[in-house]
């Protein structure tokens, strides 16, 4: 029983970490670029969704509906400014700027008087609601975040396989110039997979915060989002999803099995093991320059 | 206008291209040999933080500058380093033994958390030594009985057969040597095979390969000698700021010390001065701003934060050669003067093109 | 400067194949380089040629067969091994060091004849700087042959095309091998540079007694420089022997235009 609560709130994590790997294998497979941002972008939602639910009062839903949206319009907007300039830069650089915008979006939110560096709780409807089954006690939290997750993946699923536009995000990741040619609006696109990535970690803090509840370092439980991408290998989608899982669990299970410590750690040596053994991660691919 | 006039291959092989260089260089060495006296204290405590952060700012361009190798976790290696200063000296170890054993062990952990460079790259790379920075800093706080755990570890002054060198002048003249010997030793691989084998590195793998480079050693050699660096300036480190706990060497210290080198300017031996510079002074120049900002923005706990961000966006928005480039373009715009153009350092506009094969 | 030995092949490839999923890139093939000849590939575009370099310089792995340079098998080297055994390779789509100037990458080319280590390197000992001037030395005779002077402090980055493809040549001469391995040297050069190229591999091949192995599909500079060719489709041998001889053979017209069928039709839609 312990342990299946223990399994439960190790997927439920894991499924937050697998959203914001998402969000981040997104603008990698659309731009090769990688984007250390998300933690943070998490964290905006979370704090947007908080300004609308608990202080402008709006209802649960308009409030999610509004913070996602925003969150991915400030995504696009994010692209066109500061990510389009640099594009033919090192990998390196644009890695180092949305590094940047990591700090600015903590700062910036820490700056604001009285609510930055306080911590707060998210007044969603299930709050501390639980379900029993049996013996069973369900945290509904929990179960949300797995079953918004499940919606949010078989959503995008259908993107990419079945709309133009999914299918044109592949080509322009692939070969930029060949999809410039084909007519392929690649910059549009590319803002489009910035707001895309930015609302999936909207949607991953506004999940997360009844948890952990809202505070301006919660970009740092992000961090652990980028072994879950390596995990499940880079460019692939369901393949941060079930890295993500796989190291929510194992941090659930080594939190209560192991000593003390080892469960802040624990995503940390899950990649490094996953790196020795299958260098490109599960569902990897092989990156091989053809000369 | 300079124009060099070459006459033999030797003075494309030195270090001082020319008398102007010389000049220059030995300016500045003598300024530093007397800054001591003509610095206050509080302005000598800072400069020798720029060279401690210098030292870790060599060694981290080597790897991340020189040779291609994306380091997100360096801040360990300064922790090893500075950990294993604190325990040998408080142990009574003379500081020669101590820095060198620092330096050594911290060049051996770099052998360890270079191992996955040798399977992978790029950004696997990166989050690979990333979890290592974790892995090394959750080690410091659990290793209670070696580092004092989150408590914190006292780090006595250095000393050697009874000289202590717990003034403020010595101690900065020590680090004044390490400083240049440091810099004269980045410099001299630079401009040898070893130094061009690691730039090769960075440039195309395929083709160091094709011309005899042997990957996986000089891979484990650039971070073995990164670190080393880093691990030597983190025993200095832990002497300057006497007083070690493991919060000083997590993940913001590593983004710190990437920002130092990104700002200073990536592949130059003069951006990880520049970036320790920065690095040192903006903190100070942020205080000093606060007076003159309304409370609301300048008493916020964020603003270090935020600043350090936009500086950073900026830079690589719209000087992507950091502050060397921009300090490499005004001295071009003197010496080559009127006939500076605008876009003479500008790098030709590329197509993202996938390396990966589907 | 050694004349041509007499029979021994310098290179001696046996039955390789490589197979890349179920594709089989190259399938059993077979031939000899005999030392001072200019050896030619040629075949259409996917014909399995730069592959068959890339399985020389080791880049890939052959699923069997052998390569045998001078008397030691290929297969069992790593690929930084080659270089050193005295074979050096050009990229069709130029993989030089980008960031870097033409001299240095013209150094690096010089790496398998380092005679410093690290230690040597980094305290820059009096035998480093003699190993430094020494290294120039060679470089800039290279440099010289190739008319490279005033592109010698150029960063790569700032080069034109044509001079980037004189430059991928001129670092494999540094690594002074044996045998050079010239992948499209004339692709994407106009009629001059492609003439200079033709002086080029027959002075390499007279002054400096290199062995040349080339990729080309230019049938101009492929006559003009070539002891023997052989042609390749899909992966497999179609014909070898002289430059006329295989440029006449049916097999080798079939497979850069098509079948007789198709020659008789695109004749008759050019005959006025």
């Amino acid at each position: 029983m312990q342990l299946l609560q223990l399994l439960i709130s190790g997927v439920a994590q894991g499924c937050i970490y697998g959203l914001i790997a998402l969000g981040f294998v997104l603008i990698y497979k659309a731009t090769e670029t990688v984007s250390f941002a998300q933690g943070e972008l998490m964290m905006l939602g979370a704090f947007l969704g908080l300004a609308l639910m608990s202080f402008a009062g709006w209802p649960f839903w308009a409030a999610v509906l509004c913070s996602v949206a925003a969150m991915g319009l400030f995504g696009v907007v994010t692209e066109r400014v500061v990510i389009r300039p640099i594009l033919g830069q090192p990998a390196f650089s644009i890695v180092m700027l949305t590094f940047g915008i990591g700090y600015v979006a903590r700062g910036a939110i820490t700056m604001i008087p009285a609510i930055g560096t306080e911590t707060h709780t998210l007044p969603v409807p299930y709050k501390d609601q639980v379900w029993r089954l049996g013996e069973l006690v369900l945290n509904v939290e929990q179960l949300v975040v797995i079953g918004v997750t499940v919606a949010l993946c078989a959503a995008l699923f259908a993107l990419f396989r079945y709309s133009k536009i999914g299918i044109a995000m592949q080509a322009s990741s692939q070969n930029q110039l060949a999809a410039y040619y084909m007519g392929i609006p690649v910059q549009r696109l590319n803002g489009l997979v910035w707001g895309l990535a930015a609302a999936v970690a909207a949607v991953a803090g506004l999940l997360l915060a009844p948890i952990t509840f809202v505070h301006a370092n919660m970009g740092f439980i992000g961090l652990k989002a980028f072994p879950a991408a390596v995990v499940g290998g880079f460019g692939s989608l369901p393949g941060a999803i079930v890295g993500g899982l796989i190291i929510g669990v194992v941090e659930a299970l080594s939190g209560f099995y192991l000593p003390e410590g080892f469960k802040d750690i624990a995503a940390y040596v899950v990649v490094l093991l996953m790196l020795m053994v299958k260098p490109n991660g599960l569902f990897g691919e092989t990156m091989r320059k053809k000369v | 206008m300079r124009f060099i006039f070459k006459t033999s291959y030797a003075q494309d092989v030195d270090l001082a291209k020319h008398g102007g260089h010389r000049f220059w260089y030995g300016l500045l060495l003598a300024l530093l040999l007397a800054s001591p006296w003509l610095l206050s204290e509080y302005g000598l405590a800072q400069l020798t933080f720029v060279l401690i952060y210098g030292i870790v700012g060599l060694g981290l361009m080597l790897l991340a500058g020189f040779t291609g190798l994306f380091s997100i976790g360096h801040a360990a290696f300064l922790g090893v380093g500075a950990y294993t200063e604190a325990v040998l000296v408080n142990q009574g170890v003379p500081f020669p033994i101590a820095l060198a054993c620092a330096a050594l062990l911290a060049a051996a952990v770099g052998v360890v958390v270079g191992l996955p460079a040798l399977r992978v790259k790029g950004m696997y790379l990166g989050i690979s030594t990333m979890a290592f920075g974790f892995i090394v800093a959750e080690v410091f706080a659990r290793w209670e009985s070696m580092t004092g755990g989150n408590a914190g570890l006292h780090v006595k002054a250095p000393a050697l057969l009874g000289w202590k060198l717990d003034s403020a002048t010595e101690f900065y003249f020590l680090c004044l040597l390490l400083a240049v010997l440091s810099t004269l030793a980045i410099l001299n691989l630079l401009r040898s095979p070893t130094g061009r084998a690691f730039v090769a590195i960075r440039d195309s793998e395929i083709s160091a390969q094709s011309m005899g480079i042997h990957l996986a050693r000089y891979k484990t050699l650039s971070f073995a000698v990164s670190a080393a660096l880093a691990g030597l300036g983190g025993a200095l480190y832990a002497h300057m700021i006497k007083f070690l706990s493991p919060d000083q060497f997590d993940i913001i210290q590593s983004i710190d010390l990437l920002l130092m080198v990104v700002i200073g300017g990536l592949g130059s031996v003069h951006g990880a001065f520049l970036g320790a510079i920065f690095l040192i002074v903006m903190p100070q120049a942020i205080n000093a701003s606060k007076d003159f900002l309304p409370d609301v923005i300048g008493q916020a706990p964020g603003l270090k934060a935020a600043v350090y961000g936009l500086v950073l966006i900026a830079f690589v928005l719209f000087e992507p050669l950091g502050l060397y480039g921009r300090w490499l373009k005004i001295r071009t715009f003197f010496t080559i003067f009127p006939f500076y153009r605008k876009g003479m350092f500008k790098r030709q506009k590329s197509f993202q093109k996938s390396d990966r094969l589907r | 400067m050694n004349q041509p030995a007499a029979s021994s092949p310098l290179l001696s490839a046996r039955e390789i194949s490589v197979r890349f999923g179920g594709v089989l890139a190259v399938n059993k093939v077979s031939f000899d380089v005999h030392p001072g000849e200019v050896f030619t590939l040629i075949g259409p575009n996917g014909a399995g040629k730069t592959t068959v370099f890339n399985l020389i310089s080791r880049i890939y792995t052959p699923t069997s067969g052998s390569i045998r340079f001078d008397g030691a098998e290929l297969t069992e080297r790593a690929p930084h091994e080659v270089a050193a055994l005295g074979v050096a390779r050009t990229f069709q789509n130029i993989e030089l060091f980008e960031h870097a100037s033409v001299l240095q990458n013209l150094l690096i080319g010089r790496h398998t004849h380092r005679r410093t280590g690290f230690w040597t390197d980094l305290f820059f000992t009096p035998a480093a700087r003699r190993a430094a001037l020494q290294d120039r030395e060679h470089v800039e005779r290279v440099i010289d042959f190739l008319d490279l002077q005033h592109h010698r402090d150029t960063l790569i980055a700032g080069l034109p095309y044509g001079v980037r493809k004189v430059v991928e040549l001129a670092r494999a001469l540094c690594v002074e091998p044996r045998l050079l391995l010239l992948d499209e040297p004339s692709s994407g050069l106009n009629v001059e540079e492609t003439e200079d190229m033709a002086w080029w591999i027959n002075d390499i091949r007279r002054e400096f007694g290199i062995t040349v192995l080339m990729v080309e599909h230019d049938m101009g500079l492929v006559s003009k420089v070539s002891d023997r060719v052989l042609a390749m489709n899909q992966g497999e041998v179609l014909a070898m022997g002289s430059p006329a001889e295989v440029q006449g053979h049916p097999g080798v017209i079939e497979a850069y235009l098509g079948s007789s069928a198709d020659l008789s039709s695109l004749r008759r839609e050019a005959a006025p």
